[in-house]
């Protein structure tokens, strides 16, 4: 590898790891400097080998450049004291670069309690997802500005707020004991899965980018499945969930970059590879006695692997936005349903049950209302179309909604 | 809250049609919740229950002098009795001679209601 491809692959493999690690040596009041140092490390790099050339273990190199920066860091801070007070090696000038453990374990179980730490529930969720695309996933936090539609000083700041409500709260990086374990792993669920949809459901134009939203909300998944204490049947769900849904990254964009919509999909791009470790994740979920909206929703993406249209599939769909809406409103949900409802007991009845939902500040109600009237009563649909196009912000939602209506008048044309 | 009153199922029909009332019911259910209007509910199975009387006499059933007895509750969030009375009207439970569902306010705990 050419040292232009090196150093932004290392930066994204190793960036994380030496941030985990740094923060929870220098603790969650240091988080800032953490990141700082691991930002410095890469920058040493950038510099060095660009004339020196890259050396034989290019990895051992950043850790052993990020040791000595952060030596160096604490002997020029009041930290070094402090934490050489606290532990009373006053001889040992090495310790601090024979203690920062860098070993795959420590990496491991660093990045693990990072992701309890950052998902406390003294900050706002959305905090919660930029700290941990900026810490655990390496993100910079331009990429992350991108990521959220919002500029570098908005993240810049929203960031500074959480880690200082962090310092204050005094939150210990450290595994929670049994019982706190799984009251905070809710909420490190949410933070993943807003992660993902963060990344599934972005307005971004960045196709990489946002692929790399959700294939790092899937790893990290993977990473509390990987510890047995969070190796759980809901975990499981999540990431089942997680790759159905990313089986279909190829076919939902055609050539031009538009959304392909799940109806007009060609089946043959989706991943039958992520669809079997999706079934294989919802079959170790199934496990317990509780069933979390994972479960319920991993169900409902596992029925749409199959393209197919069949009374089974909507059945069953049906059934399971029901137990979804009973756990859990989300207008999506119930806009989710009532499509179903359309399919297993026909449009009219569909229509009676849309019409009680009165979400009439969301264009998908609309979209909704629009396509369950097309057929019975076109000018209708459109009115709808219309009346979703007046209220969508987006210019990819207003894309999708114009070629309904073109869709639409075509079949009025057309018909006699 | 809408109280169901109905026979014991179980006595009087097939698992087939035990199955497919419940799907109606997990239906009607997720037709209120769609409006964000549920909040909790449950059946109550008939078999293992008990009454307990005065001077702590204990049965098992019958419930009542009527075959119709409680056999399960949904709570949800209705903005007046009559858009809860609606929400009743849709409940498969109707559809047997005799079953009914009551709908009855919640106390508020304000230590008034």
């Amino acid at each position: 590898m050419q040292q232009q491809d090196l150093i932004p692959h290392l930066f994204r493999t190793e960036y994380r790891k030496i941030a985990a690690v740094l923060s929870k040596w220098l603790g969650i009041e240091n988080l800032q400097v953490a990141e700082d140092l691991t930002s410095e490390t890469f920058l040493a790099a950038l510099e060095n080998w660009s004339y020196q050339g890259i050396p034989a273990n290019p990895v051992a190199w950043l850790y052993t450049v990020a040791k000595n920066k952060t030596k160096n860091y604490m002997a020029r801070s009041q930290l070094f004291k402090q934490k050489i007070e606290k532990q009373i090696r006053v001889n040992q000038e090495h310790s601090v670069v024979d203690e920062i453990d860098l070993s795959e374990q420590n990496i491991f179980d660093s990045q693990l309690q990072m992701l309890f730490a950052i998902c406390h529930p003294a900050i706002p969720t959305e905090s919660q997802v930029g700290l941990a695309l900026r810490i655990l996933c390496g993100f910079g936090i331009e990429e992350i500005a991108n990521a959220f539609l919002t500029n570098k000083e908005n993240i810049s700041k929203r960031l500074q707020r959480a880690r200082e409500k962090l310092r204050q709260e005094n939150v210990k990086i450290e595994f929670p004991g049994k019982t706190e374990i799984e009251n905070r792993l809710s909420n490190v669920l949410t933070t993943i899965y807003l992660l993902f949809n963060e990344g599934y459901y972005s307005e971004t134009n960045d196709d990489v980018l946002r692929e790399d939203l959700c294939f790092e909300a899937m790893r990290l998944t993977n990473l509390l499945l990987n510890f047995e204490k969070t190796n759980l049947p809901s975990v499981n769900a999540l990431l089942s969930l997680m790759c159905f849904h990313a089986s279909r990254f190829e076919a939902r964009r055609n050539d031009k970059g538009e959304l392909v919509l799940y109806e007009d999909q060609d089946e043959t791009k989706w991943d039958q590879e992520l669809i079997s470790k999706g079934v294989y994740h919802l079959k170790e979920a199934a496990v317990g006695e509780q069933i979390s909206r994972y479960h319920i929703e991993a169900g409902i993406a596992y029925w749409h692997t199959i393209k197919a249209d069949s009374p089974e599939k909507w059945e069953s769909v049906l059934h399971l936005y029901n137990q979804l809406l009973s756990l859990e409103y989300s207008p999506v949900a119930a806009l989710n349903r009532t499509f179903a409802l359309s399919k297993v007991r026909g449009k009219e009845s569909a229509i009676d049950e849309a019409e009680k939902l009165k979400l009439t500040q969301n264009p998908f109600y609309f979209t909704l209302l629009g396509e369950l009237y097309t057929g019975l009563n076109n000018k209708k649909a459109r009115e709808y179309f219309e009346s979703a196009l007046a209220i969508t912000v987006s210019q990819l939602g207003q894309q999708t909604i114009r070629k309904k209506i073109e869709k639409l008048d075509g079949g009025l044309n057309a018909s006699p | 809250m809408l109280i169901f009153r109905h026979e014991d199922g179980s006595k009087i029909a097939s698992p087939e049609q035990m199955q497919a009332w419940m799907k109606q019911t997990m239906d009607w259910i997720g037709g209120i919740a769609a409006q964000n209007k549920f909040i909790t509910g449950t059946g109550l199975p008939f078999d293992e229950s008990r009454v307990v009387w005065h001077k702590g006499v204990v049965t098992n059933g019958p419930f009542g002098d009527i075959k119709e007895t409680i056999g399960g509750y949904i709570v949800v969030k209705a903005d007046s009795v009559e858009e809860a009375v609606e929400f009743a009207k849709g409940s498969p439970v109707l559809q047997g001679d005799g079953n009914s569902v009551e709908v009855r306010k919640i106390a508020k705990n304000d230590g008034v209601h």
